[in-house]
Formats: structure tokens, C-alpha cells, sequence
């Protein structure tokens, strides 16, 4: 059993509470990288399809939620498991304002890659204070 | 904590088991997992094994089977990303990964199936007939 992957972060449960099936949540390990153009993130979501993904952006804060369609093998028996399965949700708050309508999501083999772009007139505004 | 996979199941060790491996997870850093991670089913006429390889592609896996053993090897590519951009969050793994898992019996090439599904991949190897479970008749004395 050999590996030379530069080995990251386990995939874990979260703190937050279980579904009401008794099914963990975990947190999807993610990545992200950020130009000039605006962010994109890589967030790794294995066993959800693309029509079970609910992103949404409220007051900065991105969820992302991805319902798992758990791998089960008819007629067999589970009798090793290292990882587990479960929904995954996390929840980002981003630093500057974002075009909500402009957010491109795909889903491929499992990863969830969001490209967010700047919006334009997100130059921070300045307010100026009036002396009384 | 729940085991909700353990419920049903009839070995009644198989709860322990799984709290001992929590243990073991809790005392050794997490860099001596092995990846991936690997799920085991068995039953009377197959067994399978699924991992999750999010961000795999299916071509870049390789499966072979020699005698009793499983071997899972491939490449994660890391993401091409343009210049000059800046890496905020980097918790995803990259490089090449390589697996041996040990099968309750010798298997056939030709009956193993992989499938690959929404980054979750499945190997289901057929138990060839003399691995077969036999059901033991008693004669009465």
C-alpha cells in the first residue's frame, strides 16, 4: 500500500446536527483559487449529481448543500469501511460582493467547481463622515 | 456517536470494530491513511469495493487483479490555473495513488466490473464457483 499524493485534510464530519434520516453531514474539502477575474472553487462532493446541488448567496455567505446518493451494492454486505458516507454542506462568507446571476457552477466526476466573477462596481465605497 | 451501517447486522463485533477504528483514527495523524479510502462489501456471490475518487478521471484509473489481489492505482491532476493566481485554500490532495487490496479469493480478470459514478467508483468482483460458499447438509446419525 503505497501512496506518494500529497496528502490534505480527511474528509469529516461536521458539528452540525444529523439529517433526520441519521445520516452524518460532512464538510466537502475544498479549494480555491483566486485571480484578478474573480474566485473559483473546487469543492469535492463524490456520490451527489448534479441535480441534488443547492448553492445559494445570502447577505455574502455561499452554502453549498449536496444530497449523496449512497453507494450500496445490492445483496452485499458492507464488512470494512474507512470512509463514510452522508450529505455535505458548507458555508463560505466572501470578502467582497459578488454577482449572485453571473455564479457558474458545474459538477464533474464528483467536484463542484464554482467560478464567481467580480462584479464591476464592487470598488469598495467610501462614506464619508460629516462633521456635525 | 451512531453506527447506523452496523444495525442491522447480524455480527454482533462488528459495532466494536468500528469504534476500535474510530480509536485508531483519533490516535494516528491522519498522513498515515492510506488513499483512498476504501469501503468493502461481501456477499455469496460477490464482492465489491468502492472508493471515492472526486476529480478522477475514469481514464486515469488504472484496475488490475492478480490472484487474490486488488490493485488501484491512478493519477489526480491538479487544477491548470492561470497566472498569477493565488491559492486561498488548498485541502484538496494531488500525485499518483496506488492501492493493493487483499480478496477473500483468487478472481478472474474477466469478472471484474468498475463503474464510475458521480466520482464514486465501484469494482464488483464475481466469486468464481469453487469460492462459492457450500451449504453443509446434516445426516442424521
Amino acid at each position: 500500500m503505497t501512496s506518494d499524493m500529497a496528502r490534505a485534510t480527511d474528509k469529516t464530519p461536521t458539528d452540525a446536527p444529523e439529517t433526520p434520516g441519521g445520516g452524518r453531514i460532512y464538510r466537502p474539502l475544498t479549494d480555491i483559487v483566486e485571480t484578478d477575474q474573480g474566485v473559483s472553487m473546487m469543492i469535492e462532493m463524490p456520490g451527489v449529481g448534479p441535480e441534488d446541488v443547492e448553492i445559494t448567496l445570502e447577505n455574502r455567505v455561499l452554502t453549498i448543500r449536496g444530497r449523496v446518493h449512497p453507494t450500496r451494492p445490492e445483496t452485499l454486505e458492507l464488512v470494512h469501511a474507512e470512509y463514510g458516507e452522508g450529505d455535505f454542506e458548507r458555508a463560505f462568507t466572501l470578502s467582497e460582493d459578488f454577482d449572485p446571476d453571473r455564479i457558474e457552477a458545474e459538477l464533474r466526476n464528483g467536484v463542484l467547481t464554482l467560478t464567481l466573477p467580480r462584479a464591476p462596481e464592487a470598488q469598495p465605497r467610501k462614506i464619508a463622515v460629516r462633521a456635525a | 456517536m451512531l453506527y447506523p451501517t452496523y444495525l442491522r447486522r447480524s455480527d454482533p463485533f462488528a459495532l466494536m470494530r468500528s469504534m476500535m477504528r474510530d480509536l485508531d483514527r483519533g490516535f494516528w495523524p491522519s498522513s498515515r491513511a492510506a488513499f483512498p479510502a476504501v469501503n468493502v462489501w461481501q456477499g455469496p456471490e460477490a464482492v465489491a469495493v468502492t472508493a471515492e475518487l472526486p476529480g478522477i478521471e475514469p481514464g486515469d484509473i488504472e484496475i488490475s487483479v492478480k490472484d487474490n489481489v486488488l490493485t488501484l492505482s491512478g493519477e489526480r491532476k491538479a487544477p491548470e490555473v492561470p497566472e498569477g493566481a493565488r491559492w486561498q485554500r488548498r485541502e484538496r490532495a494531488y500525485g499518483r495513488f496506488s492501492r493493493a487490496i487483499r480478496l477473500p479469493f483468487a478472481a478472474a480478470d474477466d469478472k471484474v466490473e468498475a463503474r464510475m459514478t458521480n466520482g464514486v467508483l465501484r469494482i464488483v468482483v464475481a466469486r468464481p464457483e469453487a469460492a462459492k460458499p457450500k451449504r453443509i447438509a446434516i445426516r442424521a446419525a
